[in-house]
């Protein structure tokens, strides 16, 4: 056999020849190797942000949820029916060991007012434990107390989007008078930065008031059930499972829930339901690659089709070269560097242009993109690798041609 | 020790129920430094004979002994060890590589020879030179004429020194001035101690040899030495 170099030589040059041809046969492998790519690249990077989702919302926390209803054969999802209730609030607080501490959540989407601007975000009403629960700090002032909710102050805490749309970038707002539906409020705190929620919302475009003010002012009127969810966190990340049976139990009693019938409320845990995301993220993602994975194998197929016209148009050099000496091996051994050289200058440009593809579709459509180092490793392997399976039936069939009537082909 | 040795060789294709005897017990010496013509009418088996002196081709039956080595039997890649590098070969139609320059072209045989480039790229050049094309060296086939591309053939034939050089008719394309000077190429190089065996069906091509073979259905008929002549154009 010749050296190495001496056939890559060969088959180098070989390719020189037919450039057009060279780059379209590239050009399956290319697409192929660019989608696969591009759509692990986009897979990791939505795991990725439920990841941090995860890790903003904190592993430990679990929501509770209203019940659904059913109302002549029409099932309401979770909370179209408010059952829980103040009581079961704190009982959970109190009953339920595994739970650290408990907080209601009512949410409203509102025009807040300031002296300069006006904005529409989202009003919430909750008590002190929930910044506990997020694990959320006030960067300046002070956060909501248990005297604000005790006595309905109209007090308020903000996000840093709504500072920042009502008083101006980098204005202290603490002090600053809001109006919220006709009643103002004195802006007490202001909450550190949070980022985008796993959903995409920006977390920081929010206002919290205490529950008791919330309720009065904005809801209108309290009364027995707790319009909105409960954040809870468990003692650990390790107890959310357990604070699930304990906070289901317990609300079964209380809800005096006969033995085989159906929660009228829902626990869920944050991890859990990441981890549900994550599951069909990755379902998703694993079926386009693999759609991604056939184009590059029809990839190989081009490569392996025009092999074989190169194989039949230079069978007189075959020829020429079987005569002169070449081993089988030579010949073989040329075919098949020429294919996969085809086959890896495909998976090199295939690799930049799905990258390149990945971050155009991520800037055009806001996804987040994740390039794993061994997924580009891998995708060019798996190029090589076709080459090579494709190369070798036609490379064979080189190898293979009698030198006589090779030199005779017209 | 004769260089080419055929005992009793025959080759017989079969094709369904047929068999066709292209070979029938051919016996051959031919020793080494002999210029030797072959001639025949079509189908008279003696582009087989060549392809199995060539080592391209394996006998049906009977032995080939070339320089001392029994053919018969060998494999493919032993067959084109051999023919590497005890044989050079010149074609009727050249059968250079297209598109590739007259020094590559001669390199050919040294690539699979593993001699190293700077070696190879040397030696093509006196072969070059020797046929007197050393100012034809980068041009391609398409480039050249055809007695200049059959130049650039036999450079490649004996870059490598091999003992025996076969050309199949080699002026068969050729113009009849273009034919004398190949011609006379080839017998020159008997005078370095190689063997040169032809095909022709041109007489005046054959005198050029001084052993003449004449092949009829599948044996040799006549074998005869003629005198040495060194055959002027006239």
């Amino acid at each position: 056999m010749i050296s190495v170099t001496e056939t890559a030589r060969l088959g180098f040059r070989a390719l020189l020849r037919n450039k057009t041809r060279a780059f379209l046969t590239a050009l399956g492998i290319i697409i192929g190797v660019a989608a696969v790519i591009c759509m692990v690249a986009i897979g990791e990077g939505a795991k990725a942000r439920i990841q941090n989702m995860l890790e903003a919302t904190g592993t430990n926390v679990l929501i509770v949820l209203s019940g659904s209803t059913s109302q002549g054969g029409m099932r309401g999802g979770f909370g179209s029916q408010p059952t829980l209730t103040w009581e079961d609030l704190r009982a959970i607080q109190n009953e339920a060991p595994s739970v650290r501490t408990a907080a209601p959540l009512s949410r409203m989407s509102t025009p807040v007012i300031s002296e300069t601007a006006t904005w529409t975000t989202t009003v919430h009403g909750t008590t002190p434990e929930y910044f506990d629960i997020r694990d959320w700090a006030i960067v300046t002032g002070t956060g909501l107390t248990q005297a604000d909710e005790s006595g309905a102050s109209r007090s308020a805490v903000v996000g840093k989007t709504v500072a920042s749309k009502l008083f101006g970038e980098g204005v202290n707002p603490i002090g600053q008078s809001i109006r919220i539906r006709e009643s103002p409020y004195t802006i007490v705190g202001m909450l550190d930065e949070k980022g985008q929620s796993g959903m995409g919302s920006d977390q920081d475009d929010a206002v919290f008031v205490p529950m008791a003010t919330f309720g009065a002012r904005i809801q209108g009127g309290l009364g027995k059930f707790i319009r909105g969810q409960i954040y809870l966190s468990a003692i650990s990340p390790q107890a959310t499972t357990t604070v699930e049976q304990e906070v289901t139990k317990l609300l079964r009693e209380k809800h005096r829930i006969p033995e085989g019938e159906e929660d009228d409320f829902s626990v869920r845990s944050i991890a859990e339901m990441a981890g549900a995301m994550s599951a069909t993220t990755t379902t998703l993602s694993a079926l386009l690659a693999s759609i991604a994975l056939v184009s590059l194998i029809v990839g190989g197929i081009g490569v392996m089709n025009i092999m074989l016209v190169s194989v039949t148009e230079r069978t007189r050099e075959i020829g020429i070269r079987l005569a002169v000496g070449a081993q089988p091996g030579d010949i073989l051994a040329q075919f098949l560097v020429e294919a996969l050289t085809l086959a890896a200058i495909g998976g090199i440009i295939g690799v930049a242009l799905g990258i390149g593809a990945g971050k155009l579709l991520s800037a055009q459509f806001g996804w987040s993109l994740v390039i794993r180092p061994d997924i580009v490793v891998l995708a060019l392997l798996v190029s090589g690798l076709v080459g090579v399976v494709f190369g070798l039936y036609p490379a064979r069939k080189a190898a293979r041609l009698d030198p006589i009537d090779a030199l005779r082909y017209e | 020790m004769a260089l080419i040795e055929l005992r009793d060789v025959s080759k017989i294709y079969v094709s369904g129920d047929t068999e066709l005897a292209a070979l029938k017990n051919v016996n051959l010496d031919v020793e080494a430094g002999e210029f030797i013509a072959v001639t025949g009418s079509s189908g008279s088996g003696k582009s087989t004979l060549m392809n199995i002196i060539g080592c391209l081709d394996q006998p049906t039956h009977g032995t080939y002994t070339l320089s001392g080595q029994a053919i018969a039997g060998l494999d493919r890649g032993q067959l084109a060890t051999i023919r590497n590098h005890f044989i050079g070969f010149v074609f009727q139609s050249f059968n250079l590589l297209a598109r590739t320059s007259a020094l590559e072209n001669v390199e050919l045989p040294m690539i699979y020879a593993r001699v190293p480039p700077a070696e190879r790229r040397k030696r093509a050049r006196e072969a070059l030179e020797r046929v007197g094309l050393a100012d034809r060296m980068s041009h391609t086939s398409s480039q050249l004429s055809g007695g200049q591309q059959q130049r650039v053939a036999i450079a490649r034939a004996l870059v490598t020194r091999p003992p025996l050089i076969l050309a199949d008719e080699p002026t068969g394309n050729l113009d009849t001035k273009t034919s004398e000077s190949v011609m006379t190429l080839l017998s020159d190089l008997r005078k370095t101690g190689i063997t040169v065996a032809f095909v022709t069906h041109e007489t005046d091509i054959a005198a050029y040899a001084e052993r003449l073979l004449v092949l009829r259905d599948g044996q040799i008929v006549r074998d005869e030495r003629t005198s040495q002549q060194s055959k002027e154009p006239t």
